[in-house]
């Protein structure tokens, strides 16, 4: 069976699967996103305890078959904790809702970590050497006489076990009323947006007092309101372009060079809607999940209940391609409502080259869509797989009247094990997929 | 940490600041004990403490004094070269000390020592402390020998230019103007190159580093590479993808104006200027319009009423609110920068135009931006434009909607009373200051009492009496508490202007009758006022008819106005004759003095001890 991707026929093989294997998982330690950082060589994860884990990349190691490298734990710290609002008297949870990483400016590392509220800049910095040598104390500890100092001691550095130190640089916070979906990192590399319900504000990254709210939805009657923003990105080159969705399935495009405020669009994204397959659940499953920009700029890719869609940015009317992701849930869509899986968030990527993308399904199940073939695949995240360099096999649903074999029915998925956030490797074939509470990570197998 | 007390004493030697050097001396005669003190600091560099470390690094020169010169270099410094793992304000008050460190180092012969620390620091992300440490490099440039700077200084600029981290590259941009004047004919070349190289560099931070030192940049080159080098950057980060670099190249425009013998503007300049104040990008034409007085000057008269003029019209109607707001405020200068000759028909003709437009503008930010500084304008157009086209402005405004607005004018009312006098505003002003006064925003209100000493100036004791008193007095009785101290404060300003003569027959009798108001606040307002106005008053007043009152307070049934009065007496003291105070304030504040209430008590001991020590001196 063909992988998906990049042209070339592989397969995916496991790698790696991080976290515990417990069947009952504290509800702090379900991975809530994850994101590698530009190079590859960092992938974040932030959990609904308010932890942000990074893994580093470590080179092939000798004795092992590997054919690459694999991700230990670099960094771990916790980003946020609970708080309570007393004004509103709200709880504010820890759960990291988005991690972004900024663009490599030195030798440390930065990134952009979030709750429902503040939004905090990191810094994941190495250090490898101490100072040693005091002058009121000798090498053990013991404080010297004051009186008998004949020589000063300038402190000499040594080298140390490498330590790696996740320290908060900014507290972005008190900008949003309601709970922040996104934040995305400007191309100008100074200024990011940060998106909640109903406004998106655009903050400079070295000051953190004052934001400019530049989308505000929020109408004068909150008993009018007939739309949220659920997500938003800013153009991969374009510093001067955004867009956001809306919980109506539309997209719109703004450009920040034409006015301060943005509250009105330059594009408007919408496919028409099919009469035929109107429904009461129709505004539901429309709604948008997810939007990632292609990382050319040309396209954007948006997720909603049940496929996922490529736009390009020059058209506005409908989308260039769209890729159904479980079709098979359509008949069971009330049933969904009712254990409300269908209000859930999938979100969804790109691979480097942007010629597939990636996004998650039920049971543990994530699906890819190769864009130059058609091809799709649906594959599972589960330990049963979890040997080293075991191939991937291909997961089908059965969908008429007859199972065949290996197929399992629509009525067996288990709806409890969803895979809302994955993350593909900017450079290759290396995917990270987050299943509850454990991460697994996929690479590719040339044939 | 045997004995604390010990280990911290000898540190608050170190407060004299010309210890330093005496410590020096010490060292080389003294015996041991003097090195404690030095012990500690250089210990305290890696204490845990942020604030010790902190305190430590200010006094960074006591230890290198205290370590000589050559040890200085060989072991203090390259501690500090790989100390930059340390706090922001750490690194800061590092880099700015290692800027001051010439002669700790060993004088000008040894100075390039500073430059590894201070390259490090000048790679760090944090923005403050990168710039601290190219200040200090650009600072200790100069010191260096023309030979050192080539061999030592010139090659750390490259590093930096050529460092892999953006970091260390915008770093760099800020040093090449320092060393370029002073090194060799080939090295100039490497340098602008450099400088070349950066500018169409990947990351937007190194271009807008890059195009932020344009101009300044510019003004070391020759007049040749001007013209040949940085013509062409500053083409082409005046049309950079980025707005953010867009931005700032218009701000290097003006120094390169500067520069630019006058022929050259029109085809080196010009068309890029014309494009910023096009650019789609609001940012951009912001940036135009708050640069705009600037530019003005830097192209001369001639290319202002040919280019400028339009483009400030455009500016002035702009599409974005930012844009217009910033061009709004440049009004008044543009026009004095006018050339004089034709300076009245231009604004006639073209800006007044678009400025009656704005007076009506949508957004009250544009609008109280012109209000700003349209007053000013009255001063250029002279007496009769300025009662036909723009005293209607000032009405309009006056009557304007927004706060701001009608408060900016009334802030500006002295550029019009010096030419038309404010007879022929007063009309409007009266129903506008009225307004403002009874704004239902207190801030409003708070802005409108600053500005009453300047109206009453201007208006004369007749008018106020007449107008203005009755809100003064109803201040004083707001209920925001802010408002009436602003009252008090305004009243004594009140009374500087117009004399003691007038306080007493206009002020001192309403605010002494405040003092039987049922309110206690109010009643505590009396005294308030009696503070601030007794000085301006003098002597006869304040004994003769507020002392009477304050005494008379002691006896209120609450005891915030009782301690009020204690203070009070303590405050007006000074004022009254000794007899007075004997006689009349020192039993009161005796009998208060055993208050039942404890803050009576303690304000009325207070009193009595802050008065009468050194009365009694005087009496005895």
């Amino acid at each position: 069976m063909a992988g998906v991707a990049s042209g070339n026929d592989f397969q995916w093989c496991f790698s790696q699967v991080k976290g515990a294997i417990d069947e009952d998982v504290a509800e702090a330690d379900i991975i809530s996103t994850v994101e590698f950082n530009h190079s590859g060589e960092l992938l974040a994860t932030g959990d609904k305890g308010g932890r942000v884990v990074i893994f580093q990349h470590e080179e092939e190691c000798k004795n092992r078959l590997q054919l690459r490298g694999e991700y230990n734990v670099y960094s771990t710290f916790q980003s946020h904790e609970p708080e309570f609002d007393y004004l509103k008297s709200l709880e504010i949870e820890e759960k990291i809702n988005k991690i972004r990483w900024l663009p490599q400016q030195n030798s440390a590392h930065f990134l952009l970590s979030t709750n429902d509220k503040t939004i905090k800049l990191w810094k994941i910095s190495e250090r490898d050497k101490r100072a040693e040598g005091y002058n009121l104390k000798d090498e053990n500890g013991r404080l010297r006489d004051p009186f008998r100092i004949t020589s000063l001691r300038v402190p000499v550095l040594m080298p140390m076990d490498l330590m790696v130190e996740a320290s908060p640089r900014r507290v972005f916070a008190n900008a949003h009323t309601y709970h922040i979906n996104s934040i995305s990192v400007n191309s100008d590399h100074e200024t990011y947006l940060s998106a909640d319900d109903l406004r998106i504000n655009l903050w400079h990254l070295e000051i953190t007092d004052r934001s400019f709210n530049i989308v505000d939805i929020k109408p004068a009657n909150m008993e009018e309101l007939t739309e949220v923003i659920t997500a938003a990105e800013c153009h991969p080159n374009q510093c001067n372009v955004f867009v956001y969705s809306s919980s109506k399935g539309t997209i719109r495009l703004c450009d920040m060079r034409a006015a301060a405020l943005c509250d009105r669009h330059t594009k408007f994204f919408e496919e028409p809607e099919d009469p035929s397959s109107r429904s009461f659940f129709s505004e539901i499953i429309s709604s948008i999940s997810d939007v990632k920009f292609s990382h050319s700029g040309r396209y954007m890719m948006t997720r909603d209940y049940l496929s996922v869609k490529v736009w390009d940015l020059n058209m506005e009317n409908r989308p260039v391609e769209t890729y159904q992701v479980h079709e098979y849930l359509r008949s069971k869509l009330c049933s969904l409502y009712e254990n409300d899986c269908i209000f859930d968030k999938f979100e969804c990527c790109w691979n480097g080259s942007d010629s597939a993308i990636m996004t998650g399904s039920y049971n543990n199940f994530f699906r890819m869509f190769d864009r130059n073939t058609r091809k799709d695949i649906t594959l599972e995240a589960s330990r049963e797989s979890s040997k080293p360099r075991a191939t991937l096999k291909p997961r089908k649903v059965s969908t008429g009247g007859k199972r065949k074999k290996d197929e399992i029915s629509v009525d067996s998925l288990d709806f409890n094990k969803k895979i809302l956030h994955t993350a593909w490797h900017p450079k290759e074939n290396v995917i990270a997929v987050a299943a509850t509470n454990n991460l697994y990570i996929f690479q590719d197998k040339i044939n | 940490m045997s004995n604390p007390k010990f280990k911290y004493a000898p540190i608050s030697v170190f407060l004299f600041p010309f210890y330093n050097l005496a410590c020096g001396i010490l060292l080389c005669t003294d015996g041991d004990d003097s090195l404690y003190p030095i012990a500690v600091l250089i210990d305290e560099l890696r204490n845990e403490d942020v604030q010790l470390r902190l305190n430590s690094i200010k006094k960074l020169s006591t230890i290198a004094l205290a370590l000589g010169v050559e040890r200085t270099r060989t072991e203090l410094l390259p501690f500090l070269t790989d100390t930059i793992y340390d706090e922001d304000e750490v690194l800061l008050a590092l880099a700015e000390q290692l800027g001051n460190f010439t002669m700790l180092v060993g004088g000008p012969e040894y100075v390039h020592c500073l430059l590894p620390p201070l390259e490090s620091l000048a790679t760090v992300e944090e923005t403050v402390v990168r710039d601290k440490a190219v200040e200090s490099l650009r600072k200790i440039s100069q010191e260096h020998s023309p030979v050192d700077l080539e061999v030592h200084f010139e090659p750390l600029v490259k590093r930096l230019a050529s460092g892999d981290w953006f970091t260390s590259r915008t770093s760099a941009c800020g040093l090449f103007s320092v060393c370029y004047p002073r090194v060799s004919s080939t090295v100039k070349a490497e340098i602008r190159q450099h400088f070349r190289t950066l500018c169409s560099d990947d990351t937007p931070m190194v271009r807008r580093a890059a195009a932020s030192k344009l101009g300044e940049f510019a003004k070391v080159l020759e007049l040749d590479y001007v013209k040949s080098d940085i013509i062409s950057l500053f083409t082409a980060l005046a049309s950079d993808e980025q707005d953010s670099v867009r931005l700032l190249a218009v701000e290097a425009c003006v120094s390169i104006a500067t520069l630019l013998p006058q022929e050259d503007l029109e085809t080196l300049v010009m068309p890029t200027l014309r494009q910023a104040a096009e650019d789609k990008s609001w940012r951009v034409r912001y940036m135009v319009a708050d640069k705009f007085s600037e530019l003005q000057k830097a192209v001369g008269p001639e290319i202002t009423k040919n280019d400028l003029v339009p483009a400030f019209q455009n500016l002035l109607k702009d599409c974005e609110a930012e844009v217009r707001a910033a061009a709004a405020n440049k009004v008044k200068e543009f026009c004095e920068n006018l050339p004089e000759d034709s300076r009245e028909t231009i604004i006639m003709t073209h800006i007044l135009p678009c400025v009656k437009e704005l007076v009506s503008d949508t957004n009250q930010h544009v609008k109280s931006a012109l209000a700003s500084v349209i007053m000013g304008l009255s001063t250029i157009l002279g007496k009769d434009n300025t009662v036909e086209h723009l005293l209607p402005l000032f009405l309009a405004q006056l009557k304007d909607e927004c706060p701001e607005v009608r408060l900016n004018i009334i802030s500006n009312l002295d550029c019009v009373n010096e030419v038309i006098g404010i007879r022929q505003l007063s009309q409007s002003l009266l129903p506008a200051i009225v307004e403002l006064a009874e704004d239902a925003k207190w801030r409003v209100r708070l802005a409108i009492i600053e500005y009453m000493p300047l109206l009453a100036g201007q208006l004369g004791v007749e008018f106020f009496d007449e107008k203005l008193n009755t809100l003064c007095m109803a201040w004083l009785i707001d209920h925001v508490y802010a408002i009436r101290e602003a009252a008090t404060c305004n009243l004594m300003k009140l009374v500087e202007k117009f004399g003691a003569e007038w306080a007493q027959n206009t002020i001192v009798p309403k605010v002494l009758g405040m003092a039987n108001d049922p309110n206690y606040l109010h009643r505590m307002t009396t005294l308030f006022c009696i503070n601030s106005l007794s000085e301006a008053c003098g002597q006869e007043i304040t004994t003769k008819q507020m002392l009477p009152v304050v005494l008379k307070m002691s006896n209120d049934q609450v005891a915030n106005v009782r301690f009020n009065v204690a203070k009070s007496l303590q405050k007006i003291g000074p004022v009254l004759d000794s007899s007075a105070l004997q006689t009349e304030v020192k039993p009161v504040l005796e009998k208060l003095a055993t208050d039942t209430d404890m803050d009576v008590k303690y304000f009325a001991q207070e009193a009595i001890s802050g008065e009468f020590s050194s009365i009694n001196v005087l009496t005895e």
